[in-house]
C-alpha cells in the first residue's frame, strides 16, 4: 500500500509537469523541451535552502515556484527572437547549461548533489508519504484550476489566438510578446513548485535527475495523453508514469517506450488520446450523438406510432 | 604548443564538419532539424567496430557501415519524415528526437551499456611537423575529412544531384512542378547524409577507441549548434562553423581553463548566436549559388 502512494506521489509530480507544460505548448503552441530542467530548479532551491538556511518546507514553495518562474521569464524574453525550430534547440541547450550549473557551482553541491533534505513537517508531525500524496494533489489541482481558469479568459483565448496565427492575433490586439512572457513564466513556475515537492520527497537531488531526457519524458507524456487538454496532460502523466512500476519489466525499455510513443504519436495520432480531434474523442462524441438522437427519436416517434 | 593546439583544433573541426555536414543537407532540402541523424552516426559507429572484429578491414568496416546506416536513413525519411512534413517544423524535429532516445536504448539492449573498444590501428604513419605531432587517427581524420567535404562540394556545384538539391532546396513546390522528382532527390540526401554519419561515427570511434550507446549525445548537440551558426542548410558554413567551434574549444581549453565543461562551449555559443545573429555566420544557401 505505502509503495502505490509512492508511486502515487511520482504520478502526480509529472502530472503538475504535463499540465503545466501544456500551458506552453498546447495553448500558445510553443515548443519547450526545458520542463525538466525547470523541475530541477525548483527541486535545487528547495534543497539548498531547506538543508543550508534550514527554511522550512512551506516557504520553500513559493521560492521555488519564484526561482523557475524567473528562469521561465528569461527563456520566454529569449522566445521572442527565435522561430519555432530554433526556439526547441534552444530549449534543448537549457537543460545542458543548467545540468553544468547544478554540476560546476559550488553553491548547488557539485557532482553529487545535495543529500539529507529534511522531511517536511506540519502542526509538529513529520510528514509521511500520505501527506506528501496530499500535499501533491492539491498543488494539482491548483495547477489544473489556473489552466481551466485560462481556458476561460480573454487571456487565455488570446494565448491559443497566439498558437494558431499569431500575426492575426496581434492584428486584433493581442500583447503577442508580452503574452507569451507571462505563459512561459507561469508554465516554469508551476514546475518549479513540483520541484519544491520533489526534493523532500526523494530527500536528494543529484545534477543528472534533471535534465534533457526528463524533459523529453515530459513531452512524450503530453503528447501522448493529448496536447492542447487538460485531461489529455493528466491521462498521459498518469498511464506512462504508472506503467513502468506496474510491469516492472517496462523499466528496463522506459527510454525504447518514451522514444517510441514519440514518434508513433506523432506519425500516426498526433492529437494524442484524448485530445481535440483524436480518434478516441471523435468516437466518443459520435457515440453520445448517436444516443441522443436515439432517444429524441424515441420520444417524437412514440405519439406518432400512438396516431 | 600554438601548433599543436592548432593541430588539434582543426582535426576536432573535421571531425564536427564531417557530423554536421549531412544534418545540414537535409536541412536545407526539407527545414527538418535530423537529430535522429545521430543515431545513424551511433549505428555505423557499432556496424564498423563489429565487421572490423570479423575482418579486420578498416575498408570494409566504413564500407558496411556507411551501407547499414544509409539503409536506416532511407527508411527514416520514407516512413517517418515524409509523411508528417507538411506539419510544420516542431513535428518532425519531436520524433526525430524520439528516434535517436528510442535507438540509443536499441544500442544498450543490443551491444550492451559498456563502451566497447575499437582497437583499429591505422594504415598511416605518424607525422612531426616542427614540434607538434600528428598520429596516424588525426591523419585519417583530416584525410577523409578534406576529402568528403570536396566531395561535397564538387556534388553539389558541379553536378545533376547538386542542381537537384539546389533547386529542391529554394523551393520544393517549384522544384516539383518543374519536373524534379523532390521524392528522390530527399531520399538521396538521406542516404548521402546518413552515410557520411556512419564516416564520422567510425572515425570517432577509432579517435577515441570506444564506441558505447550514448555516443551519439554529445556528437547531437554540437551538430545542432554547427548547423545554427553555419546558417541552416549552408553546407560551406557548416564547415566554417564546425572549425570555428573545433578551434575555440581547443584553444580555450588548452590557454584560459573553463569552468564549465568543455562540451558546454558549443551550447554557449549557440545561445549567443541564436540572440545576436539568429541567420548564423553565412545565411542562405550561398555554398551552391
Amino acid at each position: 500500500m505505502s509503495y502505490m502512494i509512492v508511486v502515487g506521489v511520482t504520478v502526480v509530480i509529472y502530472a503538475i509537469l504535463t499540465v503545466s507544460l501544456n500551458i506552453i505548448v498546447g495553448y500558445v503552441g510553443q515548443p519547450n523541451l526545458a520542463q525538466g530542467a525547470f523541475l530541477g530548479i525548483g527541486a535545487y532551491f528547495a534543497a539548498v535552502f531547506s538543508t543550508r538556511y534550514h527554511m522550512s518546507f512551506w516557504l520553500t514553495i513559493p521560492l521555488a515556484f519564484a526561482t523557475a518562474g524567473v528562469a521561465g521569464l528569461v527563456l520566454g524574453a529569449i522566445s521572442l527572437r527565435l522561430r519555432e525550430d530554433f526556439l526547441a534547440i534552444t530549449t534543448i541547450g537549457l537543460n545542458f547549461v543548467i545540468v553544468a550549473v547544478f554540476q560546476y557551482v559550488p553553491f548547488f553541491g557539485g557532482a553529487v548533489g545535495i543529500y539529507a533534505i529534511p522531511l517536511p513537517s506540519i502542526a509538529g508531525h513529520q510528514f509521511s508519504n500520505n501527506a506528501f500524496l496530499t500535499v501533491g494533489l492539491l498543488m494539482l489541482a491548483f495547477v489544473m484550476a489556473v489552466s481551466k481558469y485560462l481556458e476561460h479568459t480573454w487571456f487565455g483565448a488570446s494565448l491559443m489566438a497566439i498558437r494558431d496565427d499569431e500575426t492575426a492575433a496581434s492584428s486584433v490586439g493581442v500583447p503577442v510578446a508580452s503574452y507569451k512572457v507571462i505563459a512561459f513564466t507561469l508554465s516554469a513556475a508551476f514546475a518549479g513548485m513540483a520541484g519544491s515537492l520533489y526534493a523532500p520527497f526523494l530527500s536528494a537531488v543529484t545534477p543528472t535527475s534533471f535534465g534533457f531526457i526528463e524533459s523529453v519524458i515530459v513531452l512524450a507524456m503530453l503528447i501522448f495523453g493529448g496536447l492542447g487538454t487538460i485531461r489529455g496532460a493528466v491521462l498521459g502523466a498518469v498511464i506512462l508514469g504508472a506503467l513502468p512500476e506496474a510491469f516492472r519489466f517496462i523499466s528496463n525499455y522506459r527510454l525504447l517506450m518514451f522514444g517510441a510513443i514519440l514518434l508513433l504519436m506523432l506519425r500516426f495520432q498526433p492529437e494524442g488520446l484524448v485530445g481535440e480531434g483524436s480518434v478516441l474523442v471523435k468516437l466518443t462524441r459520435r457515440a453520445t450523438e448517436e444516443l441522443r438522437r436515439r432517444r429524441h427519436k424515441g420520444t417524437t416517434d412514440s405519439p406518432a406510432a400512438g396516431v | 604548443m600554438v601548433l599543436s593546439s592548432l593541430i588539434n583544433g582543426i582535426v576536432l573541426g573535421s571531425l564536427y564538419a564531417l557530423i554536421a555536414l549531412g544534418p545540414t543537407l537535409i536541412y536545407g532540402i526539407l527545414r527538418i532539424l535530423d537529430i535522429a541523424n545521430v543515431a545513424g552516426l551511433t549505428l555505423g559507429a557499432y556496424t564498423g567496430l563489429k565487421v572490423f572484429e570479423a575482418t579486420h578491414s578498416l575498408l570494409a568496416a566504413l564500407v558496411v557501415a556507411m551501407l547499414a546506416s544509409a539503409a536506416f536513413g532511407y527508411l527514416l525519411q520514407r516512413f517517418l519524415y515524409r509523411p508528417i512534413l507538411g506539419r510544420g517544423p516542431l513535428i518532425p524535429l519531436i520524433a526525430g528526437i524520439g528516434v535517436f532516445i528510442a535507438m540509443e536504448e536499441v544500442f544498450r539492449l543490443v551491444f550492451g551499456p559498456y563502451p566497447l573498444d575499437f582497437p583499429a590501428t591505422v594504415p598511416l604513419p605518424t607525422v612531426h611537423v616542427g614540434g607538434a605531432v600528428v598520429t596516424g587517427v588525426q591523419l585519417l581524420i583530416l584525410i577523409v575529412g578534406i576529402a568528403v567535404l570536396v566531395g561535397t562540394w564538387y556534388s553539389l556545384r558541379r553536378t545533376r544531384l547538386g542542381l537537384l538539391w539546389r533547386a529542391t532546396s529554394q523551393d520544393t513546390e517549384t522544384a516539383s512542378a518543374m519536373g524534379v522528382n523532390t521524392g528522390l532527390v530527399i531520399a538521396t540526401i538521406f542516404l548521402i547524409g546518413y552515410a557520411l554519419a556512419a564516416i564520422s561515427g567510425v572515425l570517432l570511434g577509432i579517435n577515441y577507441n570506444t564506441v558505447y550507446p550514448t555516443m551519439g549525445d554529445i556528437p547531437a548537440y554540437k551538430m545542432l549548434a554547427i548547423i545554427v551558426l553555419g546558417g541552416l542548410g549552408n553546407p560551406l558554413g557548416t564547415i566554417l562553423a564546425a572549425m570555428l567551434i573545433g578551434l575555440v574549444e581547443t584553444f580555450v581549453v588548452a590557454y584560459l581553463g573553463f569552468v564549465l565543461p568543455r562540451d558546454a562551449i558549443a551550447f554557449i555559443v549557440l545561445i549567443v548566436i541564436l540572440l545576436v545573429r539568429p541567420q548564423g555566420l553565412l545565411p542562405g544557401e550561398s555554398f551552391g549559388s
